[in-house]
């Protein structure tokens, strides 16, 4: 039996928090781990703290620890669970740093826990640099010229021996923060210096820049015989010098002969057995001179990454799921191919197509970034698209990001490159940026030749002749009517990926009459398959993408089909939480009986598993791209309310007939704010006063009605997009400018001037509570929790901490937000899903907003009570009723007793060190966690330490508070002297504690605008600095970036001092540290928070 | 841009498809159409004279995407019927490029036709097998009336059309190796030079010629068709066995195979790509191996062998070793050119049997 029978229990652990670098893509990989492993007939022992994952739902594991990702928290789950092996190659950098520490500390050895998948020694070889740089050297395979330095004299050395520029990568990190390039000494002094810190083995690797090579990537698979295969080559687009992750990358290898791809997968088989990587996958990076075709490697991952999850997707080949069944003692030959079902898992996948991936970024969110892409990952999210050839694949790649953008420029979003010279055009292409790809299709559509671009940009000639035909094909489009196009003409526009609005709009049509007369034409679209053989065996797994060529190949369905519209890329404010919300409504409506049928097209997710749904189609979510596969697959409905707002865009569009759940009024009225208005008012719920305005002098008519603060948004929007709290006239001003500028672009689809700006007054220290509930056709409405947030009102709740059962909040002002939503459901006759944010002041409960969809919050809410509201949900958009649920066991009890759940947001400062860390209306965090236990102190303990901010257990707590926030502070600061910690304060602060009898230790000296001293003593900077602060509190007061505070939040962040922004969440940190330091750290696995009936021995 | 040439592919069974001509300029060409896989190598491909008689499909839409080099040139020209692609690069990327794969085929004479949907064709090709087919400029009806008539592969001999017309000598090694050309790859040529002195002999050499060149050991190489065209060939080795050690690649394989008694099957569509997983049943590991062949060896069916390869995909057999004679073959690629080096230890266990054969050479 290949099946290893001498362990019975497996510990996976996860990755955790959604962070840029590590997100759903293992969510992905650690999904398919545990389904194999269970089916397998292991015990499955999870840890994650990640509960937005569909890893942690209670039924993919046999145990599933919602804990902290700490080398601690991971030794008393061992103890408590005593599993025989654990597989720590499935859940990113976090798993392997954790399985080290586990191994280095002796945990492993002395439980007796055997490490599968990978060993101590391959990990250490693979992620030490100086050990990769050895090995590589000792079977003969060249790496960049480089040293390994542990201070800064070392690296100064170092330097002088390779010469500049040269590249600085930390060890032992993930998405290669703190990598950074140095051209000049004083460059290199500071950015070592980064390095340095973010390592944390403060070690560092200098290598000889090689910028401008062209880098690949080769997936490779290795089972305990030695037999090795390689899943995919990746192309990147962007020549060395982009991290990986933020490049636009395309498979399979467009460049390479044979000769040079062979010579580089025997490189990629030699590097993966010297480091002994035993069974499973890894990816091997490679920069190649093109000039000379000299071959190098830069690194490779002795695990299932972010490229095995792309390459999963690229090929039909599960990486993840064959590593998994590799780990427990089966060879490739042993494992079937799933699409084809006879051939064996021992072959290299062969493609018929080609595969774009493209970054998604959000530095419009992130104030104070450079935008400048470089060797450190920055981007959110990723859309992956299917062409048959690259244009074509790289257009709908381009339109897949949602941003406005409906392909290689030809589209209204063009006109912003228009007035800039080619000088200048040509000079930007030098700078990697987002923008990038489209100043280069502007200056092709100028004239500007080829080589030319290729000099500035160093992106590959025959890449740039791609888009090139792209471009020649839209002059030639320019010339022509929507009468005049010939069917040839059509398809060969539609070949070369041009969406009907790039059509509509170099046609000067509309995009409705563009679509007709395609039709009419005969130009349909055509469904290719997915199949990991390039057609030669016939595949029985339905994985489609669109083209345009003869034939097609969806096969009619055998039962009614449903049709999911997924969430498209990771974003701030849409992420992970979507996809958990469109995978459980593909599982509920497969129960069902439905044939479930998900459109998405982010290759991180979930969703997009050829195994999660019967159907799967790898596509953008436009209207044009949805209309094409609901002509092809004509589903029963779809759904269109749990993919965030991605889908909820299209919903008014679709025909009405076939949109399932609350009709696409209601979720207009919810948005109409006159209309919601007047809504509420009819209920009589109360409302923060509030008006709409287009320009300025509309919005400060109404601050004048209402008075400040007030608050600012754009309506249809996820995340508090460009949403800010104003305090006076001038303030509004610029907010109202900002807005306009924004809708200007047409960037975020939901945004632009034809949909004014909402303006609300602004409820200071106000309670925020958000409300998950369902209603069915029947009128019947189960509430699914609510949520309080830790931080105020006015900190967008993607950001706050939040808790269920709600810690504050009486049962009469429960009571009455129940009766709200229930009131609200019903006025808007929903039939679904319904989150209701309130504001609750002094007793006094308003609403702020409703949203009949799901929300951020659903798989949460799920994983603290025990009830799949998404399913739940589906399964009620589709027709069913809560009672018929209930009698089918779909719906049951929410737990809201024995435990507390507390959500906290991880946010990504430590990537943009320049961007102030100020929690506000702006959502910016990219993942959640989630701590639980007994009691709200211990849980939301929990959560920071999982949010990787930690919380002391000692030391000196620097304060800085805000006037308004005193009184509140006050109290915390009570309790941390309680605890024994030391307090450090500004004047102002330590002023106020002193005279309230809160001994403050030490004063710090005021900074100048400038920075500089003002005073005598230890400026808040030094002191965080020197090392002896271990926490900061620092509310903000003035804003923007010449404040005291900025300059504070700045020095947390470089230091790594956990810094708490609210006072809020100061006194949540007070009581938390008071329960944690008294009580001993316990896990339990949420079957048994969920009455599952764990069965944990 | 250039003028395009419309024009069409017609199978044998009626199925057309519109594209564009590319490459040399013919008003009708045919052959049997089969299908490669493979994502990279086509110049390799294209120039392998097992594909003589044959109009090659590839099913990776971007072809010529780098170019062509005369390192990658496998044979003295090209001997297929023609390509059939998606899109060929209209520019070319790579420093070992020293021309573009267009300008190529039209100077070997190789016609092309691209815009095809290529996936279609294969799909076709998948369940109805590899057919004859004709494209080019001519009127459908011409097409039709190509396809019709071309022969195909099976029952045709196209050795004699590919085989060196004279012999000569490659490598200075130690061993002394006779090579039949039977269409063979020069990166075999290059393999077995490492370790022999190879002398290059036509298909029709018969075996006295053979052992008046004093072997060490003989080679039978890949070539196209069926291999029950090559009787000389088979009547040849047939003398040699037991005589000298003998190493056979695909057509070369199933000529050992024949001569020792087997039987030979036209397969449906065949293997032709760099992906396909053979299991070393001595060893159990598995080779990705680089194939090119539309017949096959039954397994079974060759007395006094052991077989010592099977495809994983459909059991196919793919290699054998004779029990009491020093001969064995693969009907797979060792040399790769293009696709995986994983099978290159076969060339060192043809050294191996010389040297135990004759003692050391020296």
């Amino acid at each position: 039996m290949p099946r290893r029978d001498d362990i019975e229990s497996i510990l996976i652990i996860g990755s955790g928090p959604i962070v840029i670098g590590q997100a759903c893509e293992f969510d992905y990989s650690g999904t398919q781990a545990c389904r194999v492993l269970k089916e397998e007939g292991y015990r499955v022992i999870l840890a994650n703290s990640n509960p937005a994952t569909i890893m942690t739902d209670p039924e993919f594991a046999d145990a599933t620890y919602i804990e902290p990702l700490e080398a601690d928290v991971l030794t008393a789950i061992i103890d408590r669970e005593r599993p025989d092996a654990i597989l720590p190659t499935l859940g990113g950098q976090t798993a392997l740093n954790l399985a080290i520490e586990l191994v280095e500390s002796g945990v492993l050895d002395e439980y007796g826990v055997e490490m599968i998948g990978a060993s101590g020694d391959a990990i250490a070889t693979a992620e030490d640099r100086d050990l990769f740089r050895q090995a590589m050297e000792e079977i003969g395979l060249k790496c960049a010229q480089s040293g390994i330095a542990h201070t800064m004299d070392e690296a100064l050395g170092v330097v002088e021996e390779i010469g500049l520029p040269v590249i600085i990568r930390p060890a032992y990190i993930l998405g290669g923060k703190g990598t950074a390039f140095a051209h000049t000494t004083a460059e290199f002094e500071r950015v070592a210096a980064l390095g340095l810190d973010a390592s944390p083995i403060s070690e560092i690797l200098i290598e000889k820049s090689i910028k401008g090579w062209k880098e690949f990537e080769l997936e490779v698979m290795r089972d305990h015989a030695d037999n090795c295969v390689v899943i995919c080559s990746i192309e990147n687009v962007d020549a060395m010098g982009v991290h990986t992750g933020d490049s636009i990358t395309v498979a399979p290898a467009q460049t390479l002969s044979d000769v040079e791809y062979q010579e580089m997968r025997n490189a990629a088989f030699a590097c993966i057995r010297r480091v002994g990587v035993e069974t499973g996958g890894s990816n091997v990076q490679f920069a190649v001179n093109p000039d000379t075709g000299e071959q190098i490697v830069i690194e490779m991952n002795p695990r299932v990454s972010r490229s095995s999850a792309l390459a999963s997707k690229a090929t039909g080949f599960p990486i993840a799921k064959i590593a998994a069944r590799l780990a427990v003692g089966y060879r490739l030959d042993e494992i079937t191919n799933d699409i084809t079902k006879k051939t064996p898992a021992s072959f290299e996948p062969t493609i018929d197509y080609v595969v774009t991936k493209i970054p998604r970024w959000a530095f419009e969110k992130l104030p104070g970034a450079s935008g400048i892409l470089g060797p450190q990952m920055q981007s959110v999210g990723e859309a992956m698209s299917i062409g048959r050839t690259f244009p074509e694949s790289l257009q709908k790649g381009i339109r897949s990001l949602e941003q406005g953008r409906m392909g290689l420029n030809a589209d209204p979003g063009e006109g912003q490159y228009q007035q800039e010279a080619d000088t200048d055009l040509l000079t930007s292409i030098a700078v990697p940026t987002a923008e990038r790809l489209f100043q280069i299709g502007e200056l092709m559509r100028r004239g500007v030749p080829v080589d030319q671009i290729h000099r500035a940009c160093d992106i590959d000639d025959w890449f740039l002749d791609q888009m090139l035909m792209i471009v020649e094909e839209r002059l030639h489009l320019e010339t022509a009517t929507l009468s005049s196009l010939t069917r040839m003409e059509w398809r060969r526009a539609k070949q070369l990926g041009f969406s009907d609005g790039q059509l509509a709009y170099l046609l000067k049509e509309k995009e409705a009459n563009v679509r007709l007369r395609r039709l009419e034409e005969g130009v349909v679209t055509t469904f290719k398959t997915v199949d990991t053989c390039a057609a030669e065996f016939d595949a029985l797994t339905p994985y489609h993408y669109s083209t345009y060529e003869d034939e097609d190949e969806i096969r009619p369905g055998v039962r009614p089909r449903m049709m999911i519209l997924g969430s498209g890329p990771n974003r701030i404010g849409q992420g992970i939480e979507f996809d958990y919300c469109c995978v459980h409504a593909s599982f509920a409506l497969e129960e069902a009986g439905y044939e479930t049928i998900m459109v998405n097209c982010n290759p991180e997710t979930v969703s997009t598993d050829y195994d999660t749904s019967d159907r799967l189609y790898f596509e953008p979510l436009t209207l044009e791209d949805v209309l094409n596969i609901i002509d092809a697959e004509d589903p029963v409905g779809v759904i269109v309310s749990l993919g965030g707002q991605t889908p909820l865009k299209l919903a008014s569009e679709l025909p009405p007939e076939l949109v399932c759940g609350t009709a696409p009024e209601s979720i207009d009225l919810a948005e109409d704010r006159e209309r919601w208005n007047s809504l509420c008012a009819q209920l009589e719920i109360p409302q923060p006063p509030g008006g709409t305005a287009v320009t300025f002098e509309e919005a400060a008519r109404i601050c004048e009605r209402i008075g400040f603060p007030a608050l600012v948004r754009p309506s249809y929007v996820l995340g508090g997009r460009a949403m800010t709290i104003v305090y006076d006239l001038q303030e509004l001003e610029e907010a109202m400018k900002e807005l306009t500028a924004f809708a200007g672009l047409g960037r975020e689809g939901g945004l632009s001037a034809d949909r004014p700006v909402l303006i609300d007054r602004f409820l200071e220290d106000a309670i925020e509570v958000d409300v998950d509930s369902i209603r069915d056709q029947t009128g019947e409405f189960v509430l699914g929790g609510i949520l309080e947030h830790v931080e105020e009102a006015g900190v967008h709740s993607g950001d706050s901490a939040c808790a269920i059962p709600p810690p504050n909040l009486s049962q009469d002002t429960q009571d009455v937000i129940v009766e709200y939503a229930r009131q609200l459901a019903e006025r808007l006759e929903v039939v679904g899903l319904l989150n209701v944010q309130f504001a609750v002041k002094q007793g006094q409960v308003f609403v702020i907003e409703a949203n009949p969809r799901a929300s951020r919050t659903v798989p949460f809410v799920a994983k603290a009570t025990g009830v799949q509201l998404a399913k739940v949900a589906a399964r009620v958009m589709a027709g069913e009723t809560l009672e018929e649920l209930r009698e089918l066991g779909a719906l049951p009890e929410p737990i809201r007793e024995g435990h507390v759940a507390v959500k906290e947001a991880v946010l990504p400062f430590q990537r943009f060190p320049d961007v102030d860390t100020v929690l506000g209306p702006e959502m910016r965090s990219t993942g959640e966690v989630m701590g639980i236990d007994k009691t709200f102190g211990l849980a939301f303990a929990k959560s920071q330490i999982a949010a990787g901010e930690g919380l002391p257990t000692g030391g000196t707590i620097f304060f800085s508070l805000a006037d308004r926030d005193k009184e509140q502070g006050l109290e915390a600061a009570k309790g941390f002297v309680a605890l024994g910690f030391v307090l450090a304060a500004t004047a102002g602060t330590a002023e106020f504690l002193n005279s309230n009898g809160v001994h403050v230790e030490t004063v710090v000296a005021k900074l100048s605008e400038e920075g500089r001293e003002i005073s005598a003593g230890v400026d808040a900077v030094e002191l965080i600095g020197a090392g002896q602060v271990k926490l900061v509190i620092n509310t903000p007061r003035g804003r923007g970036p010449r404040s005291d505070g900025y300059r504070i939040r700045f020095a947390s962040t470089a230091h790594k001092v956990p810094c708490l922004t609210t006072v809020a969440a100061a006194r949540a940190a007070a009581v938390g540290l008071e329960e944690w330091m008294s009580n001993p750290l316990t896990v339990r696995p949420l079957q048994e928070f969920l009455g599952l009936g764990s069965s944990a021995e | 841009m250039s003028q395009i040439r419309e024009g069409a592919l017609v199978l044998s069974d009626g199925a057309t498809f519109e594209g564009e001509l590319i490459g040399a300029e013919v008003d009708v060409t045919s052959g049997e159409v089969v299908f490669n896989t493979v994502l990279s190598g086509y110049q390799e491909v294209i120039t392998d004279p097992s594909y003589a008689g044959q109009i090659i499909n590839f099913t990776y839409p971007h072809i010529g995407n780098y170019g062509v080099s005369n390192a990658d040139v496998e044979a003295r020209r090209p001997f297929c019927r023609g390509i059939v692609v998606r899109d060929l690069a209209r520019r070319r990327s790579n420093w070992r490029s020293e021309g573009d794969l267009e300008s190529y085929l039209m100077a070997e004479g190789i016609p092309g036709i691209a815009g095809i949907d290529t996936r279609r064709l294969t799909r076709h090709v998948r369940e109805n097998g590899a057919m004859p087919a004709a494209f080019g400029s001519a009127s459908l009806d011409l097409l039709v009336e190509a396809a019709a008539s071309e022969p195909g592969t099976e029952g045709v001999d196209l050795v004699s059309s590919v085989t060196t017309p004279q012999i000569y000598e490659v490598g200075q090694g130690n061993f002394r190796v006779v090579a039949y050309d039977l269409g063979i790859k020069k990166s075999i040529v290059d393999q077995l030079s490492e370790i022999a002195t190879v002398f290059v002999v036509p298909a029709h050499t018969s075996s006295e010629e053979v052992l008046e060149l004093g072997p060490h050991g003989v080679f039978l190489s890949n070539g196209p068709g069926d291999p029950m065209m090559a009787g000389q060939v088979v009547t040849a080795i047939g003398a040699l066995l037991g005589k000298v050690p003998v190493f056979g690649i695909c057509l070369g394989h199933q000529i050992l195979s024949l001569a020792l008694g087997g039987k030979s099957y036209k397969m449906k569509f065949g293997h032709h790509g760099g992906n396909v997983p053979v299991q070393n049943l001595d060893t159990g590991k598995i080779e990705i191996t680089s194939q090119n062949h539309n017949f096959a060896i039954e397994s079974g069916s060759v007395p006094g062998v052991t077989e010592t390869h099977v495809c994983l995909n459909d059991e196919t057999l793919e290699g054998l070793r004779c029990n009491e004679i020093p001969a064995f073959s693969v009907q797979y690629h060792p040399e790769a050119s293009p696709g995986p080096h994983d099978s290159r230890y076969l060339f060192q266990q043809f050294a191996d049997l010389m040297t135990s054969f004759h003692g050391s050479i020296s």
